[in-house]
Formats: structure tokens, sequence, C-alpha cells
């Protein structure tokens, strides 16, 4: 079997064709698994025996949380790759991801802070966890407003860039966190060697997890395919411009 | 404490942010490829 020509799909518009025929799937399938995942979760799964019913925050907050990070290293290798081999392809995979992670690091922010209060009796606590996903959510801000607010443009996406990279110290620390500092929070419940979720809930968690991964990706896809027209767009405009000077 | 309360917020909160963002990336991109295809 030949292997796949990923080569191939450096081409911008090469790119554009496959995004185009992937978005729906992805939305579909997306939205699909979120739904079933998070109808298990409210009303299939079983409460827990300790936190009672706001165990079911956990089919939003671990999801967000887990991709809010994975974006983020996504995000990384972009910038590394863009740095490195200057394709254009990389610096606009920067540009689509950083909006996204940042809104589901929010919503991850957010939907702990909820969960806390019944739990731990309040809705923020400055400890290892709550406090480098916080950082996590500015880093996000920061590599958005470096795209947006630079006065050069090449210059601005090249210093979002060093940011997302150095910026991605930071995962080892959120993963760590409930290891290194005594903490509030609860120690990772799925690692590579098992799970300690009864599967009542983890199946749901599975589920919502793999909607989130799906609409994520469909959400990257649309902002690229939305970045690669405007950018056609504006050579095609130069162009004119350049034709009636 | 009533549990209820803080579930709702958590998933009005998680499928409000995702919504919006998929309207807000939707129309965004559906804009810009009009306008590509619009163009001569």
């Amino acid at each position: 079997m030949a292997a796949p020509d990923f080569h191939a799909l450096a081409n911008p518009l090469r790119f554009q064709r496959l995004a185009v025929a992937l978005t729906p799937w992805l939305l579909a399938l997306g939205l699909g698994f979120l739904a079933v995942g998070l109808g298990i979760g409210l009303f299939v799964a079983p409460p827990d025996y300790l936190q009672g019913e706001t165990v079911r925050i956990l089919y939003v907050h671990v999801p967000s949380a887990w991709f809010a990070m994975g974006g983020y290293l996504g995000m990384m290798l972009a910038s590394l790759a863009a740095m490195i081999w200057k394709h254009p392809l990389a610096s606009l995979s920067v540009r689509a991801i950083a909006p996204v992670g940042a809104t589901f690091a929010a919503i991850c922010l957010v939907t702990g802070s909820i969960w806390g209060r019944p739990t731990w009796g309040t809705w923020w606590v400055w400890d290892g966890r709550l406090t480098s996903m916080l950082v996590l959510f500015l880093l996000y801000l920061g590599v958005i407003a470096l795209i947006h607010l630079h006065d050069d443009k090449a210059r601005g996406l090249k210093m979002a860039g060093v940011l997302a990279v150095v910026g991605s110290i930071n995962l080892p620390i959120i993963k760590f966190s409930v290891e290194w500092w005594n903490t509030l929070h609860q120690p990772a419940s799925i690692r590579l060697s098992g799970s300690s979720i009864h599967p009542d809930m983890l199946t749901p968690l599975m589920f919502s997890a793999v909607g989130f991964l799906l609409l994520f990706a469909a959400l990257v896809f649309m902002r690229m395919r939305a970045l690669i027209a405007e950018q056609r767009l504006e050579v095609r405009s130069l162009r004119r411009v350049a034709r009636a000077g | 404490m009533p549990h209820l309360p803080f579930i709702v917020a958590a998933y009005t909160v998680t499928l409000g942010g995702l919504g919006a963002l998929l309207m807000l990336s939707w129309r965004r991109m559906k804009r810009a490829e009009r306008a590509l295809d619009g163009e001569p």
C-alpha cells in the first residue's frame, strides 16, 4: 500500500479541498458524539458516592481541559513548523487554533469554578492546577493579541509563535501540578496504565471527549478555510491595484 | 446546597461558548468563501 502523500496537503489549495470535504463530517460526528456523551452523562450515568449529582460537570470540564492543552501543543508544533520551514499553512494553523484553544480553556476554567463551589466550598483557589490552567488561558490571549495588535503583521505572527513555543513549558506544569504541589484539585483519574473511573462514568466521558475533539478539529478547519479565502481575496485585490497603477 | 443550578450553569456556559464559537466561525468561513466565489 502506498504511503499517504502528506506533502501534497501542504499546498493551501489542496488543503482547502480536503477541509471542504471533511468539515461537515467533523461537525456532524462531533455534535453526535457530544449529544450522546452529555445525554448519558446527564440522564443515565450514576451520581458520585461523595460529590453526588455535581459530578456530572465532569463530562464538560475534563474534555475542555484536555483539548485546551492539546490545542496548545498543536499550536506550539505549528509555530515550530512555521519558524523552521516558513510554511504558510503552519502560520495559518497558529492563527486558527489560538481562539479555539482560548475558548476551551475559558470553558474549563469557568466550569471548574462552578464545580468547585459545591465541592470545595469556594469558587477559586490559587493552587497549582487552577493557576497553571489560568496561565494557559492568558498565554492563548497573549498569542491572539500579538497576532492582531502588532503594527507589522508578519512580525506579530513571529512573536506569537515564539510565545506559543516558550509558553509550552506550562503544559507539563499543568499535568504534574497535582503531584508536585499540595492542591485541592484531585490527581489524574485516567492514566496510560488505566482508569480509576467506574465504566458507567467513563463511557459518557469518552463519548463527550471524542465529541469535543471532533468539534475542535471542525472549528480549526473552518477558521483555516476562512483565513485561506481571506488571504486569496487580499492577493486578488492587491493584483487589481497593481494592474490599475 | 442544591446541585442542579451548578450543573445547569456549567452546561449553559459550555454549550453557549461552543455554540457561539461554531456559529461565528461558520459565518466567517461562509462569508469569505462566498466573497471569493463571487469575485471575478
